[in-house]
């Protein structure tokens, strides 16, 4: 990778550490991702790597550390004192990021061109026409220019998820956050939703995604991050982490285990 | 009997414009009070949200008559003299909005925390998550326990005529004082507050109808 100063991370978490009550769930963690990057984060579940992605977009806050998107600090005022954004400031902040669910979390009481221009017209300010062509862009994009109108129980679960990415991008986000998104899926509609996920990162979306789809993972990542125990346990490209001779006790076992189950 | 009942017509109807004005005010007031006070208890600080609940289980352990008697007869011992049409809109509507507090506490609560999140996550300011993506889903699990309580206040109405104000209740008692045809009088009351509520209730399942597109 170029130096830092002429090719600044995009996104830059810098020693994150969380903890709920006694537990320590995030633990001192650094990530820089580049712009166009996929970095996909595995790890046994309660590693950390949906706190971790929680924080990019400050659902979460965290205790100590920073994280910053193009060099601005995502959930506190720029300068010295850690003091929390005002909720305007954070609503404009998460505006800069995209963020896809587990449960695809649709509105229900929108259609799935209404889920879309949501965001457009309230936090874009597009009018009702213009916010209209950009959600049937996305849609058409995700193979859905036919259910435009088609409220979100109308639709199947991998259609849902597929309006819920073309929601995030359509913000036009400088960072996708991926969160499982296709384990509540049955396994049949897994490959559609991938799908969408490899073309917009070939389109060069800088996307940062936790999943079980490790062959998906290995294909589609420039990096893998292995989270063990609320920290970083290896980073590297996919080929790198997921070889079956590391010597990484932790990431061996994972591998093994989720081997033995998947395979 | 009849002429003497259609003799006191319009003063019935004096009546039961009475009983609508104030069951307009309650509802209208209560609903106002109530909605705010709602959000604050699921959205507002701590000491806002203690506020809220000591108030919201303070007026609904209360009979209602106990209330209405209170500020009428009650307060003007620390100098507040209001007139019975107040005293009564006024008790009847803290009881109400205690009531749509805890809907909109339910209605809101209901909604899955991933709303607010995706809500969130584009963007969407507090007010914007609320008006545009909570409030919508809220509104149709609030609508029936809400037109509920609107038939409750249109008939608890009729407890003003304990302060004295000639709503249809009161007015209905003075013809029969007048006339001794308790039967036929108190089956026309009936009637009518009947018709208002049937009215009522009719018009919320078409309501509900209408916003039943959200599958649970």
């Amino acid at each position: 990778m170029a130096s830092s100063n002429d090719n600044p991370a995009l996104l830059d978490i810098a020693e994150v550490s969380k903890s709920f009550g006694s537990v320590s769930v995030l633990r001192s963690v650094s990530l820089q991702v580049a712009k166009g990057e996929v970095v996909t984060i595995i790890g046994p579940s309660g590693s950390g790597k949906t706190t971790l992605l929680r924080c990019v977009n400050f659902l979460e806050s965290y205790d100590s550390g920073s994280i910053r998107i193009d060099g601005k600090e995502v959930g506190f005022r720029d300068g010295g004192a850690r003091q929390r954004r005002s909720e305007r400031d954070l609503a404009a902040m998460r505006a800069e990021t995209g963020m896809v669910f587990q449960s695809f979390n649709l509105f229900p009481h929108l259609t799935a061109a209404g889920n879309i221009m949501l965001g457009l017209t309230k936090v874009r300010g597009k009018s009702k026409t213009e916010a209209r062509s950009i959600s049937e862009h996305w849609l058409s994009r995700v193979g859905l220019a036919h259910k435009a109108d088609s409220l979100p129980a109308e639709l199947s679960g991998g259609q849902q998820q597929r309006v819920g990415i073309a929601r995030a991008v359509a913000m036009e986000p400088k960072i996708l956050l991926l969160d499982e998104i296709t384990s509540a899926l049955d396994p049949e509609l897994v490959g559609e939703v991938l799908a969408v996920v490899r073309s917009l990162a070939e389109d060069g979306m800088t996307m940062v995604m936790v999943t079980h789809e490790m062959a998906f993972a290995r294909d589609a990542s420039s990096r893998i991050v292995f989270m063990a125990d609320g920290g970083v346990s290896a980073v590297g490209p996919p080929k790198e982490v997921l070889a079956a001779e590391t010597t990484n006790e932790r990431l061996r076992a994972f591998l093994a285990r989720f081997r033995a189950s998947h395979f | 009997m009849l002429s003497q009942i259609l003799y006191a017509l319009p003063f019935l109807a004096e009546g039961f414009a009475v009983t609508l004005w104030v069951s307009l005010l309650v509802v209208v007031l209560s609903l106002i009070a109530g909605v705010l006070l709602g959000v604050g208890l699921v959205y507002g600080p701590a000491p806002l949200r203690w506020a809220v609940r000591i108030f919201s289980d303070t007026i609904r352990g209360i009979p209602i008559l106990v209330l209405m008697f209170f500020v009428y007869y009650g307060l003007p011992a620390v100098g507040v003299h209001l007139q019975s049409f107040w005293a009564a809109v006024l008790a009847l509507t803290l009881f109400k909005t205690a009531q749509v507090v805890e809907y909109v506490r339910g209605a809101v609560a209901s909604i899955p925390k991933g709303q607010s999140e995706a809500a969130m996550a584009i963007g969407l300011t507090f007010r914007q998550r609320l008006t545009s993506v909570i409030f919508p889903q809220a509104f149709r699990r609030f609508l029936p326990p809400w037109i509920n309580g609107v038939t409750d206040a249109v008939k608890g109405s009729a407890l003003v005529s304990l302060l004295g104000i000639t709503d249809l209740m009161q007015a209905i008692n003075q013809v029969i004082g007048r006339t001794y045809e308790a039967m036929p009088l108190y089956i026309l009351g009936a009637l009518i507050y009947f018709a208002v509520n049937y009215a009522l209730s009719y018009a919320s399942r078409r309501l509900e109808r209408r916003f039943a597109f959200i599958r649970d």
